[in-house]
């Protein structure tokens, strides 16, 4: 198995990354981490004719704190995310969550850009940006804009950039006090695509009722599919063991659209999305209580 | 197009000429004759062709050779001085028959390297864990836990 030919450029600065993406548009594609387009290209379903390296655009790969937000480079490595302190304190559930991705040797080399441009339905970022209402920039050439995660999905491996677009920089905001997460998914080999995952964030308010919700499921439609309707039921409630019930029966059955394959039928898929949305609620339920 | 890189390779330094699409995995092996990193499934899942990329451990076959132009890079090679003193965790696989045909060896050394420095006291669930992105079909893999075992109570008399 070896990839087509195709022209290599490595540009050291973002101001080169836009003007060859202008150039080239399409025909280009950016290589990050690699660690999903490499073994596309290496089975040539995909062929680019041009790919530009971003490995070498150092400004790119930054995880740093500004005011109430994480600002994070989209070069950063998911192995640099999952060590970080900052991370750790202000946005536990991505914290939790990235262990899940791939194995450490994918790790050290994906990055948190090339995995949410990906757009894959079952990969774990895509569904942490969105219940973390992250804020992603895009930057052309001549312009640059912000976009939330919610409209920059928009179905399995397409996203909301534009032909000349880069993803420089994911905003996340800092979790708000007294918020419980937890990040659970079911894999048949630890590092495998997960048959079904969930993000859950439960912020609770002075009274200990629930303030607002978030529940995002991987592998469950095309694209991060965020149960709007299960997380609403929840909020100025307390959350007894009913709502909770009640609720993941809601996710499961009327809002996520597994397709079901060969490892599980979708059945199996909204079964384990049941259970999942259950045991996640009750641990960010708990969680929140004791973060102040 | 061809690119000039030049790269460290186990404490050596080369410079070659390299198309782009040339993978790191086959520029170690055919241009260099460094057949020690095995190629299995050219597609990130097997493992075998782990290599150490700036220290730490990644898919050779998920790389392109161009890519690794200034950069350090160890193969299993690089591990043993010479072929009568091996590297703690290369004696340890061989005490504790922690392979059968070896295939997977190479990969599954460049994977632990680093996993041990970083954490030199693993528990056996650890361990599995670090092995989750390494495919073995001989051993069952619970030698290569035994193997990975002692090679860490190994290396920690060392550094004491």
């Amino acid at each position: 198995m070896k990839p087509a030919s195709f022209d290599y450029h490595a540009p050291n600065t973002i101001e080169e990354v836009v003007t060859l993406k202008s150039q080239y548009g399409d025909d280009a594609k950016f290589l990050a981490g690699g660690q999903s387009l490499v073994p596309a290209m290496n089975f040539r379903i995909a062929q680019p004719s041009v790919l530009i390296d971003l490995n070498r655009v150092s400004d790119l790969s930054f995880i740093r704190e500004d005011k109430k937000v994480i600002r994070i480079g989209s070069m950063a490595r998911e192995r640099h995310l999952e060590f970080d302190a900052s991370i750790e304190k202000h946005a536990p559930l991505l914290h939790e969550a990235v262990p899940f991705i791939a194995h450490p040797q994918i790790r050290n080399r994906g990055t948190i850009g090339g995995s949410i441009v990906n757009a894959d339905p079952a990969a774990e970022l895509p569904v942490l940006m969105t219940a973390l209402s992250a804020k992603l920039k895009a930057k052309s050439k001549s312009a640059e804009r912000w976009i939330d995660a919610k409209d920059f999905f928009a179905g399995m491996f397409t996203t909301a950039l534009m032909p000349d677009e880069v993803l420089a920089e994911i905003e996340l905001p800092f979790a708000e006090a007294r918020t419980g997460w937890s990040f659970m998914e079911v894999a048949p080999r630890a590092g495998d695509y997960a048959l079904m995952g969930v993000a859950t964030l439960v912020t609770l308010d002075e009274n200990g009722k629930c303030k607002s919700a978030k529940l995002v499921y991987l592998n469950a439609g095309d694209g991060p599919v965020d149960a709007v309707e299960a997380a609403q039921s929840l909020v100025g409630e307390s959350l007894n063991d009913t709502l909770i019930e009640s609720a993941a029966l809601h996710a499961s059955e009327k809002e996520i659209n597994p397709f079901g394959n060969m490892h599980a039928s979708a059945e199996f898929q909204r079964h384990l999305a049941k259970t999942l949305t259950k045991q996640t609620l009750k641990i960010a339920a708990e969680r929140a209580t004791q973060e102040n | 197009m061809t690119h000039t890189i030049t790269l460290t390779v186990n404490g050596q330094k080369y410079t070659r000429e390299v198309e782009p699409r040339l993978l790191l995995s086959d520029f170690l092996r055919h241009e260099l004759g460094l057949t020690g990193t095995h190629v299995g499934c050219e597609h990130g899942v097997c493992g075998a062709c782990t290599i150490m990329f700036d220290g730490e451990s990644a898919r050779s076959c998920l790389m392109f050779a161009v890519q690794a132009d200034g950069h350090e890079i160890t193969t299993v090679e690089g591990l043993a001085k010479d072929k009568d003193d091996l590297h703690p965790l290369q004696q340890s696989f061989w005490e504790a028959h922690g392979l059968q045909c070896g295939y997977c060896t190479p990969g599954i050394l460049m994977t632990m390297i680093p996993f041990l420095k970083q954490n030199p006291n693993p528990t056996e669930d650890e361990i599995r864990h670090a092995l989750s992105g390494n495919l073995c079909r001989c051993t069952g893999y619970q030698h290569v836990v035994d193997a990975v075992k002692l090679a860490s109570e190994k290396m920690r008399e060392i550094e004491d």
